[in-house]
């Protein structure tokens, strides 16, 4: 089981109220979890990543185990502790503005 | 007796504002969508609790949202079953990809940037959404990067309509200060083939077909800022106007100069007369009296609020050139907003009523023609769009 975290506004679009719980079969990556994610909750398409290019969104970023994961390879294995469910996978809008 | 709907999207969420024929007293709903940029909301005039709802954020993109009970719940259509029964993979409705298919599409090349530069087109947001007159499952899009997409499955999928970036000047265009957006469109009650577009700063475009092949329809216009000022395309349209009472007959709020078409775009001519200043953004026209429009004048090129604090609706009765203030009801002193490009509204009742919403989160209602006014609200975020139903 993967948790997700998301953000404020796509809990809200999403209509969750708290951490998203997916079955994700290995090898469990950014891609294959995002993909579960969307098939789950399709209003999520585009929120993301580019619906063309799969690209992160510019103002979005993953981290997990305290370690940025934004600039991994989508197809880069997650840490065992995302995988084991122990540890969440964090989607976070990046901060702008004061 | 008849019932007033006013859609209100601000940069922080929705609102809707409802009345009785009276429009003195009001019932305020919201915010919907709280946090994020609501750019447009418009009902269908085939359907009046058909509602379509454009929801943008920097961060999560485009979002296209549906009410079919007239505002009270909403859904992301297309947000259901990821696949048709068939097994095919279902069209999400926030999908805005620009048609570069063999056969109706156009290839993406570029257009210019600020600095002249060519540059890639990439979607951005729906700027208006525009449901048609007849059927409520057919709703077209204004986006940025210009291009008008439609839908005819109630916003589930969206297909460009490529004829129109593709005619040939597309590479020539250029964003105006808000972005390159298609801000307006105009249906044509009379021609179901016909329909009007404006983007800032490219200028005018009609189709006669159906939305196949377009046309810039700019001529008449002057714009100084250009390096040939009556050029074909380039110009600064901020909004376009026209009284589905008398289809043809158009206004337009230009960057500068307000302008008036009575063959259809074919040709424009200055109306903007005695205004203080002729720069602005909303522009709309009466729904009793074809003749009667109003603009608010905003000072310029920097300032965007305003002249001498004082915040004038103007009002011609002569279709243009010859204007009065009208100012009874809203604030005369130390007023620094701005009316945003499609934040100005008229509703069907007689005598019409006139609404409008602020940069400061004020949505001010006329039910006079615009001789008198009162706030709706005094503190919403600031307004980015205002649309006014008229319910049975």
């Amino acid at each position: 089981m993967i948790r997700v975290v998301l953000p404020y506004h796509l809990r809200n679009l999403a209509k969750v109220s708290n951490e998203v719980v997916l079955e994700v079969a290995e090898p469990v990556t950014l891609r294959s979890v995002l993909d579960a994610l969307e098939a789950r909750y399709p209003v999520l398409q585009g929120t993301i990543r580019d619906h063309i290019s799969q690209q992160r969104r510019p103002f979005l970023r993953f981290f997990a185990c305290e370690e940025d994961l934004s600039h991994e390879s989508p197809d880069a294995p997650l840490p065992d502790a995302v995988v084991s469910g122990k540890e969440p996978l964090l989607v976070i809008g990046a901060i702008a503005g004061g | 007796m008849s019932q007033v709907r006013v859609l209100v999207g601000t940069r922080k969420g929705a609102f809707i504002f409802t009345s009785d024929g009276k429009r003195e007293n009001w019932e305020i709903s919201g915010p919907f969508f709280a946090g994020w940029e609501m750019y447009h909301l418009k009902g269908s005039p085939a359907d009046p609790n058909r509602i379509y709802a454009s929801q943008t954020s920097s961060w999560f993109g485009q979002v296209v949202q549906r009410s079919d009970d007239g505002g009270k719940t909403w859904e992301a259509p297309g947000g259901g079953l990821t696949t048709t029964p068939e097994g095919f993979p279902k069209p999400a409705s926030n999908r805005f990809v620009y048609d570069t298919s063999e056969g109706t599409g156009k290839p993406l090349t570029t257009h210019q940037f600020y600095d002249g530069k060519p540059h890639p087109w990439e979607f951005k947001r729906v700027w208006h959404l525009e449901p048609s007159l007849t059927d409520p499952d057919t709703v077209y899009a204004g986006v940025e990067d210009a291009a008008i997409f439609k839908s005819a499955d109630g916003g589930t999928s969206w297909h460009e309509m490529a004829g129109l970036r593709g005619h040939g000047t597309g590479s020539q265009w250029q964003p105006g200060a808000g972005g390159m957006c298609l801000h307006s469109i105009i249906l044509d009650p009379s021609d179901p083939k016909r329909m009007w577009i404006a983007i800032s700063a490219a200028g005018a475009f009609r189709t006669d077909d159906g939305g196949v092949s377009w046309k810039p329809i700019n001529k008449g216009l002057y714009s100084q800022y250009i390096p040939n000022p009556t050029a074909e395309i380039g110009h600064c349209v901020h909004h376009i106007a026209m009284s589905p009472s008398r289809p043809g007959v158009l206004f337009m709020q230009k960057h500068w100069d307000v302008m008036r078409s009575d063959d259809a775009g074919e040709q424009w001519h200055e109306v903007s007369g005695n205004l203080p200043t002729d720069f602005g953004f909303v522009i709309d026209v009466n729904s009793n009296d074809p003749e009667t429009i109003y603009v608010v004048p905003i000072k310029s090129d920097s300032e965007h609020f305003v002249p001498d604090g004082k915040l004038r609706v103007y009002r011609s009765r002569a279709g243009g050139n010859e204007w009065e203030p009208l100012s009874k009801g809203l604030p005369q002193s130390n007023c620094y907003v701005n009316v945003l490009r499609d934040a100005m509204s008229v509703d069907k009742m007689d005598p019409c009523g006139v609404y409008f919403g602020t940069s400061g989160g004020q949505v001010y209602a006329s039910n006079d023609n615009g001789d008198s006014w009162t706030a709706i609200v005094h503190d919403l975020p600031g307004v980015l769009s205002v649309e006014v139903q008229t319910l049975p």
